[in-house]
């Protein structure tokens, strides 16, 4: 992140970036294909797609944990001014799939990594976990250790300790994937509750059309093969909490849907 | 915090007898043998004569120079002179192998060469260059827990999971944040394991080292024991090498459940 680029259009852009892989030496596997996108400030964007659609390796690139064969990917800091990804950082804050906590530490311990590793005071650390820890619903399990926790517990965990970090955005990589439906569903609910009441920008990836709709201020689908390709992008303008039966809801699910075959 | 407690199945009578029964008929069949001359007492003394020989031996030096609590204590000093010193030096350098590129060109070609060369033929060196005192059987014993310290230190930190690795990078941790608060916590499980691995590799060489170089200590009873031609003794001081072995294998086991407590999911 050094060169300042002019004029910043959005919180994160996605320039044609593309990605291939080199396996076993030598065989290419070209991943992303020419991809752009913009999340603007505080905005929900979802990015939508079946499975091998280069959607977690688009995320990660943004992540900084891999780097684009060609085009770029700019953050606009806090200042406004936007820098070029080039590795990992704070700014972006990633919740994994799987949870990835500590597992030798508690919620607190999890909680509090991100202002620890800063080198902020002990107390202050904290405090900061635990106002996370009541934002997430998880007050009065501190002291517990992730394996004595449920799959929805861990990722509250995973999303308070992204939040304590105070990331410029927040990137999800399918993050209930593990989950069974109706834990999923509530996760979503409380996913919504959290994001309205500390707005950030955030972009998700999901494969799951009812949690994209359901959470979404945009949606950018994915093409279902390689190498991925930005399809579609839908503006979704229905009040939060939204309703799964609700008739737009389902008029753009089965739009989505629509398209996803032709390229299925 | 809501801890189950384990179901416990009752143990049948027969079986709490049998571990008895089994050790009970071991020595009266080992009794046997000698006693009736099946196998002469030249060649195996039976396990009254080794226990009558331990009495004797607690409070009479003679015939090989020392009682026996002494040659036991000299081989526990030098076991555990030996075995903390390839912890202290061990341990690090096989964590640091496991995470800094530069630590691990430099140190692994070397430990590589010496690490199939047994501890035991290092004693005709250490001769030439301490005699056979207190120091070179501690460099021997030294050298045969430095090797396992060193691999399970480094394959603990090569294990560490890569997604949690990257995980701490998104959180901008440093590379030594990330040695210090990730590689060497989720090592530790391996660590405590080479705790026990170097502890047996120390006591097996600590017993060569005593058997060829030697003027006390549990290998040296041994080995006088076949000087002057008393099968009890030979037997007193291996039993002895297996007690004491045992007794401190208990302790470390102990302090490592201990230690791990607070660490284990």
């Amino acid at each position: 992140m050094t060169t300042p680029t002019p004029a910043p259009k959005g919180k994160i852009v996605c320039t044609h970036v593309s990605k291939t892989f080199i396996q076993k030496g030598k065989q290419e596997v070209p991943v992303l294909d020419d991809v752009s996108v913009e999340v603007q400030e505080n905005e929900f964007l979802v990015i939508l797609g079946p499975g091998q659609c280069g959607k977690s390796t688009l995320l990660r690139i943004i992540a900084g944990l891999e780097t684009p064969t060609t085009g770029s990917v700019t953050l606009a800091g806090a200042d406004g001014v936007a820098r070029e990804v080039t590795g990992p950082g704070p700014d972006r804050g990633l919740v994994f799939q799987g949870y990835m906590l500590f597992p030798w530490k508690t919620v607190l311990g999890n909680v509090e990594m991100g202002p620890r590793l800063r080198g902020l005071s002990g107390a202050k650390c904290r405090e900061i976990a635990r106002h996370y820890i009541e934002l997430v619903g998880l007050t009065g399990f501190e002291d517990h250790y992730p394996h004595q926790l449920s799959g929805g517990m861990k990722q509250r965990v995973g999303i308070a300790r992204v939040y304590a970090n105070s990331p410029e955005v927040m990137l999800l990589d399918e993050p209930f994937g593990q989950l069974d439906a109706q834990t999923r569903i509530f996760m979503e609910q409380e996913t919504v509750r959290i994001w309205q009441a500390e707005q950030r920008t955030v972009l998700f990836v999901t494969n799951n059309i009812d949690e994209a709709l359901f959470l979404g201020d945009r949606i950018v689908t994915m093409e279902g093969k390689l190498p991925g390709r930005v399809q579609t992008v839908y503006n979704v303008n229905l009040p939060r909490p939204r309703d799964f039966t609700d008739m737009e809801f389902l008029r753009i699910r089965q739009e989505i849907i629509d398209a996803s075959q032709l390229t299925l | 915090m809501t801890a189950y407690r384990e179901v416990r199945v009752r143990t049948p009578l027969a079986l709490k007898i049998l571990p008895v029964l089994s050790i009970a008929s071991f020595f009266f069949l080992w009794e046997f043998v000698v006693r009736s001359g099946i196998v002469p007492s030249t060649m195996l003394a039976a396990p009254s004569d080794v226990a009558r020989l331990f009495v004797v031996k607690l409070t009479q030096a003679d015939p090989d120079g020392a009682l026996l609590q002494e040659h036991a204590w000299v081989s526990i000093q030098e076991a555990f002179t030996g075995y903390f010193l390839s912890l202290a030096v061990g341990i690090p350098l096989g964590l640091a192998m496991g995470w800094f590129v530069m630590a691990e060109g430099l140190a692994r070609p070397v430990f590589e060469i010496i690490r199939p060369i047994p501890p035991v033929a290092w004693i005709p060196l250490t001769i030439f260059w301490f005699g056979i005192g207190l120091p070179g059987k501690v460099f021997i014993i030294f050298l045969g827990g430095l090797v396992p310290c060193v691999i399970n230190a480094y394959v603990g930190v090569k294990m560490t999971n890569p997604t949690l690795i990257q995980m701490a990078r998104t959180y901008g941790a440093s590379d030594w944040q990330i040695f210090r608060q990730l590689c060497i916590p989720s090592a530790l499980p391996m660590v405590f394991g080479a705790l026990q691995i170097a502890l047996a590799c120390c006591w097996t060489n600590l017993v060569a080292a005593e058997l060829l170089a030697a003027d006390a200590g549990l290998g040296f009873l041994i080995t006088m024991g076949r000087r002057l031609a008393m099968p009890e003794m030979v037997v007193l001081g291996m039993v002895m090498v297996g007690l004491t072995g045992a007794v401190i294998g208990v302790v470390i086991d102990c302090v490592e459940k201990r230690l791990l407590a607070g660490i284990r999911r």
